[in-house]
């Protein structure tokens, strides 16, 4: 139905092409990337549950292919990127250091953001990550804003908002991408479709199946599909999608990916089968891509498991110099309410 | 407390078309003496376009405000004068603007932007709030935003209920904001000229019943600090308290009382945040007795926070309650009379300031 409105909205790559494409040295680096989202998660689950971490934490894993392929085409600093309250990801591949990205889980003066902020409030200015936000749909006229910026100042960047399936049916999402097309901006716009808002089914919230297919047209923007639990599809999305923007032309990406974890950590997911879960959770994207770099020859067995214990090691490092931070001065209160 | 460098306001004059004067635009009419005779509408204009000169990174965007010249003639001349990369139409979309402002201030822009109306303010609430407002603290200062927010605010004329809410007290309910609300052209001027070198995210919110308002003011630049207020009128028997379009009217009640001997003093706090309880004190210190008058309403509005500052900081100064004379708590009518009932104008003043010294 959808392939006769924009047939090649589809990113199918061939796996092995694009593993060559990429390189070894390359793939590898998505792949230290991707386990060390995966464990800083694991672990800070953990935390939430030992009550060291409170408030939301909505974690990334099963999308981690998503923004990992993506930010390898984007150099951090000239590329803006933004992202909603999932947002561990997005701060780690924007390079911060996974111990303060930890310290502001635990609420810590060392933290990302002094301990303002917590879980979903990520940010960088060095990065140009304009972080973790926490209203569905708010992010999205901000990374608009990002891009109409680096156009304004001729900084060749662009930027790219990530935003769940969710966010959708918001005004802003709309909004966002009129003034994307209307005025030729930058901007590469990412549906994560994890197929739930919270609760909420897909198909309950939103009237077509591929969003970005069906959208993008009505703002004049291009649209890009792809496989989100497949890093191979997802770094050729991000390739197509960043040339296509370096030209000053929006684009409106749809990832069909999975979030293997409640929408936050307090959900039972009871909208869902166990059954839905575990079949998604055999297309892993982290195991898909061992599997491809073992079979390219470029990973044993041994150095798998060396890259997996290494980062075990990085995290348990940041857990600590979390647990180590002392909590923010009391001064703290009332500072940065306003510019200093 | 300063005593604004500039001749006393004129009453509008009636527009003369035909005479060819700038009503509007950024250029001034010269009096001599380096003075120069500006509406309320062109001392805004001025100040934006003497700072878009001197920083590039300033831009202004809204609906109108390019080759329309601004639904109410405050940006006229900018598209001339800057090109339509920096003076920019958008659709009819203030969150999707609002959003992109807070976007492009985090990335090194001075986005301006106007809303055609603080009404359509509401449409963009969660961006201004969730976001301007409170992102410099939850970066940790890592992202200040320096947005400047403007239009005009309050009742225009017989325009009823969704086109006459007064916002400041809304917008100064939340910490990071900045409101700013001035009543004259030399005041407009020197904030918005402040608005646009200070970091922070400023509501500036005019009102069209006053845009025509003139005032000799000087070319050589000058800025009025924000959190710094202004005596409009010395009295000794009361003061009164507003801003913006309120000030007028409070200055009118003043001149019909001084005939029955009761000499108000008017402050116009002119930022309503920061708020400068200090001057309000030292002049409630002098009379005694206090007035607020406002456009917005009576529950949680200024009156109510000026009322509990000074019961806090000058209880034992205070002869009287504080008198709050607001809009009355119904959305705006569009009848005439009802109208003007709705509105704290000078009568409704009067007998506020009447009440406060037991008259």
């Amino acid at each position: 139905m959808t392939a006769a409105v924009q047939p090649d909205h589809w990113v199918r790559p061939d796996p092995v092409q694009v593993r060559d494409e990429i390189g070894r040295d390359r793939l590898l680096g998505m792949f230290r990337k991707m386990l060390l989202i995966r464990e800083f998660e694991e672990r800070a689950e953990l935390a939430y549950k030992a009550k060291k971490i409170a408030g939301f934490l909505h974690l990334y894993i099963g999308q981690e292919a998503v923004a990992t392929g993506f930010f390898d085409h984007l150099s951090p600093g000239r590329d803006a990127t933004v992202t909603t309250y999932r947002c561990h990801a997005q701060g780690l591949l924007s390079g911060l250091n996974p111990d303060e990205l930890m310290a502001e889980l635990y609420g810590k003066a060392t933290g990302n953001v002094k301990g303002k902020g917590g879980s979903m409030h990520f940010f960088s200015k060095e990065k140009s990550f304009l972080g973790g936000h926490g209203i569905v749909g708010g992010q999205v006229p901000v990374g608009i804003g990002a891009a109409f910026s680096a156009k304004y100042r001729g900084t060749g960047g662009v930027s790219v908002t990530f935003l769940g399936d969710g966010a959708v049916p918001q005004g802003t999402f709309h909004e966002s991408l009129n003034m994307a097309g209307l005025w030729g901006l930058p901007a590469i716009v990412v549906i994560e479709n994890n197929q739930y808002g919270m609760g909420t089914a897909c198909h309950r919230a939103v009237a077509v199946a591929d969003m970005a297919a069906l959208k993008a047209p009505g703002y004049g923007v291009e649209a890009i599909t792809f496989d989100g639990l497949d890093l191979f599809a997802s770094w050729k999305a991000g390739q197509r999608a960043v040339a296509i923007a370096r030209a000053n032309k929006p684009v409106l990406v749809e990832a069909k990916t999975y979030r293997y974890r409640g929408h936050s950590v307090s959900d039972a997911g009871l909208y869902r089968s166990k059954d839905e879960v575990e079949r998604y959770k055999a297309l892993d994207p982290i195991e898909r891509v061992q599997t491809s770099l073992l079979e390219a020859g470029w990973l044993t067995d041994d150095a798998a498991t060396t890259e997996r214990e290494a980062v075990v090691e990085r995290v348990r490092a940041a857990l600590d110099f979390a647990e180590r931070s002392p909590e923010p001065d009391l001064s703290e209160l009332t500072r940065h309410v306003y510019a200093e | 407390m300063p005593i604004a460098d500039c001749h006393p306001l004129k009453p509008s004059r009636s527009i003369d078309l035909k005479a060819g004067e700038p009503i509007n635009g950024y250029k001034g009419i010269p009096t001599g003496e380096n003075r120069q005779l500006l509406s309320l509408r062109m001392a805004i204009c001025q100040a934006l376009y003497e700072e878009m000169k001197r920083d590039e990174t300033i831009y202004v965007m809204g609906e109108e405000v390019a080759e329309y010249n601004g639904a109410y003639k405050v940006t006229k001349g900018l598209l001339d004068a800057f090109g339509p990369k920096r003076v920019i139409d958008s659709p009819i979309t203030e969150n999707g603007f609002t959003g992109l402002a807070v976007g492009a201030a985090m990335t090194g822009l001075r986005p301006v932007i106007e809303f055609m109306s603080w009404n359509f303010s509401l449409v963009a609430f969660d961006q201004i709030i969730s976001n301007a407002s409170k992102m410099c603290y939850m970066t940790g200062g890592m992202f200040p935003i320096p947005l400047v927010m403007r239009g005009p605010n309050g009742a225009g004329p017989r325009v009823s209920s969704q086109h006459s809410h007064a916002v400041e007290a809304l917008y100064a309910h939340f910490p990071g904001l900045i409101v700013v609300s001035p009543s004259t052209p030399y005041d407009a001027k020197g904030l918005m000229k402040t608005a646009l070198r200070q970091n922070n995210p400023v509501c500036f919110l005019e009102n069209e019943m006053v845009y025509n308002l003139e005032q000799e003011i000087p070319t050589a630049e000058y800025l009025v600090p924000f959190g710094v207020a202004d005596r409009k009128r010395e009295g000794r028997d009361c003061t009164i308290v507003a801003v913006s379009r309120s000030v007028h009217w409070a200055l009118e009640a003043a001149e019909q009382l001084a005939k029955e001997g009761i000499e108000c003093e008017v402050i116009d706090p002119r930022t309503v945040k920061p708020l400068d309880i200090g001057a309000i004190v030292e002049s409630v210190k002098k009379t005694h007795r206090c007035v607020v008058v406002e456009e917005c309403y009576r529950t949680g509005g200024l009156g109510a926070e000026i009322a509990a500052q000074l019961m806090e900081l000058a209880f034992d100064e205070l002869d009287a309650p504080v008198g709050r004379v607001t809009t009355t708590e119904n959305p705006m009518p569009y009848a005439a009379n009802l109208e003007h009932e709705t509105l704290p104008k000078p009568h409704r003043i009067i007998a506020a300031v009447k009440a406060a010294c037991y008259r």
